[in-house]
């Protein structure tokens, strides 16, 4: 029997007025991979996904979840999918354990098969303590957790995950990773969105960067780094002045320019692997460049945004990211 | 297209679904029986809030107690002579006009409530567009049955003695509860097209304000001119006075009543697909 792509669009459009949010984006994932959507705030992720789940109409192209079309089955549609939103969708007024309960009888679950299932939901995300507490008293990461708990009641093949660690601390963040793993483990297939380059590396077995509504890349997560080297090797030199013997000797080395900021004595070098900075590093003492400090990091997204759209992110002090973004940010 | 394996995949392949799984895994649409049930879930979803906010009991509590002291005592003597006098004819209308406010409410709540996340998620689910309307409709019915019975006895406390005795106060509660649940689809339908709560407390007003005075329910028809009374004529809300007049005061099931029941349906026939799909283009 020939098995069918979880998710097939062609030419998804959304527009609001004369903005079009999404514009012309193709899909295509494969049952039981993690799919990941990458793109800055605003670049169409949510509204993209919102048009496959049926929570907005498609105002063009077409949309297949499973081989049933979106558009003109949105029934049949909801009932292969669970959505767990950006912002917890669950209900304030209710506990968890009433969440989940409601959520399974809205779906036709028993109301004993219901409770069996919010049981061991809660348990398996490490909520049992808090099942009787209202939402009012959980943290972010226990709300995100009791959002996606919520979607799987009914075992959906599909998840969708807006954005699932966005505000979330490293260690919750770790546990959603696993979490979300599990679920391909069990058979799920997962498409999240993401504004996190690491988190799509994480879990994302192919990516698609979104940007301005439009898709600019799709790969795997190797593929995409390797369009600004697998790392980034960051420097200060002690002589500003020193700028252009330094960048001589990484072309040398390396065949590549650094990316130079000539007020600070700052040079970027974007590095194939990262063991190649302790062959820069020898060759600039070999040439006489004092370093005061040195740091290697990952790529982040926004240099993947500036190597494939030729402008970034435009997020300069967003407030949602990660410590290490901020770190970044402080330093620069 | 081929996938490309960062992470090992699990030990055993999980089953891929196909199209025969799909088909057989979906229904093409909700059926009666669970349209029902997703309804009745969404109402005990609403009296769970209503447990939890107690505040949303004050229009139904006061508001009894308030309207019918002021309306008796201040129309009283000029309209009927008496308060006494007036009490058979102003408690049936203190009732519909409580039983109204009452179903404002619900509009202003619904537009609060889909403003929020959870709605997001209902709206997700493969559930009948219909339930979460009418599910907090159904629970609305207990606030009316307070709003009516806190009239009732307001009103035997200021010294009304219904004619038509237990029986006839039980009933003229129920069709209160019933014209109140009916009426609510037309302000339902205003909360799924207003912008905000607000916006929804304002047009409600001021479909209130005409729904309920220029109705039967504070003075007699007679009294009117020509052309308001012909607009008091065609109100539901006349309909559903007259009835409950004729229940509470004369334990009489008349043509009144049916003809309020009939007038219920028109509006329900009306409102509620209108509300339904103001919600879906809200999607």
């Amino acid at each position: 029997m020939k098995h069918i792509p979880a998710v097939h669009a062609e030419g998804l459009v959304k527009s609001f007025g004369d903005f079009r949010a999404v514009d012309g984006v193709d899909l295509h994932v494969e049952q039981g991979e993690i799919y990941g959507v990458l793109g800055p705030n605003g670049a169409g992720k949510t509204t993209m996904l919102k048009m496959l789940a049926t929570l907005l109409p498609i105002d063009g192209g077409r949309a297949e979840i499973f081989g049933v079309d979106v558009r003109r089955d949105p029934h049949r549609t909801r009932q292969l999918l669970g959505v767990t939103g950006q912002y917890a969708s669950v209900d304030e007024n209710l506990t968890a354990n009433e969440n989940l309960w409601l959520f399974g009888r809205l779906q036709g679950v028993s109301s004993r098969t219901s409770r069996a299932t919010a049981a061991r939901l809660l348990e398996q995300f490490g909520l049992q303590e808090a099942a009787n507490k209202p939402i009012s008293q959980f943290s972010g990461g226990m709300r995100r957790r009791l959002d996606l708990a919520a979607s799987l009641i009914t075992r959906p093949p599909l998840i969708f995950l807006d954005e699932p660690t966005t505000g979330l601390d490293p260690r919750t963040r770790g546990q959603m990773w696993d979490t979300i793993r599990e679920l391909v483990a069990g058979g799920c297939t997962v498409l999240l969105t993401t504004q996190y380059l690491d988190e799509a590396d994480q879990l994302a077995g192919r990516i698609a960067v979104i940007d301005r509504g439009r898709k600019v890349a799709e790969g795997t997560p190797d593929e995409l780094k390797a369009s600004v080297g697998n790392s980034t090797l960051r420097l200060r030199l002690t002589e500003p002045a020193d700028q252009p013997v330094a960048a001589q000797v990484v072309r040398r080395l390396l065949g590549e320019d650094p990316v130079l900021s000539p007020e600070s004595g700052r040079l970027n070098v974007a590095l194939d692997a990262a063991d190649r900075a302790a062959d820069v590093l020898i060759s600039l003492r070999e040439a006489g460049v004092g370093v005061t400090s040195v740091s290697v990091d990952a790529p982040t997204l926004d240099e993947v945004f500036l190597a494939l759209t030729g402008h970034g992110t435009g997020e300069g002090a967003d407030p949602s990211a990660t410590a290490d973004d901020r770190e970044l940010e402080v330093a620069r | 297209m081929t996938m490309q394996l960062t992470r090992p995949m699990p030990l055993a392949e999980p089953k891929r679904l196909t199209a025969a799984d799909v088909a057989a895994r979906t229904t093409s649409h909700n059926s009666v029986g669970q349209t029902l049930s997703q309804t009745m879930s969404m109402a005990w979803r609403a009296t769970k809030k209503m447990r939890r906010n107690p505040e949303q009991f004050f229009d139904v509590t006061i508001q009894p107690l308030l309207f019918t002291a002021m309306f008796a005592y201040l129309l009283g003597g000029g309209l009927s002579g008496s308060v006494q006098a007036y009490l058979p004819l102003v408690i049936p209308g203190i009732l519909a006009q409580t039983a109204l406010t009452a179903c404002m409410a619900t509009g202003v709540q619904l537009r609060e409530d889909m403003e929020k996340g959870v709605f997001d998620r209902f709206k997700s689910l493969p559930m009948a567009r219909i339930a979460p309307l009418a599910g907090p409709m159904v629970a609305d019915l207990l606030r009316y049955a307070i709003a009516s019975t806190l009239t009732f006895l307001t009103g035997i406390a200021m010294g009304y003695r219904p004619g038509g005795g237990v029986a006839g106060v039980v009933l003229a509660i129920l069709l209160t509860m019933i014209a109140g649940w009916s009426l609510a689809w037309v302000f339902t339908w205003v909360g799924t097209l207003a912008r905000s709560a607000q916006s929804v407390q304002g047009i409600s007003m001021m479909i209130m304000f005409p729904l309920t005075f220029m109705s039967n329910a504070l003075v007699p028809v007679e009294t009117l001119p020509g052309w308001l009374a012909a607009f008091v004529k065609v109100n539901p809300v006349s309909y559903v006075v007259t009835a409950t007049r004729d229940l509470a005061n004369d334990g009489q099931v008349t043509g009144h009543v049916g003809w309020a029941i009939v007038a219920c349906a028109a509006v329900i026939a009306i409102f509620a697909p209108l509300s339904v799909r103001g919600y879906k283009r809200h999607l």
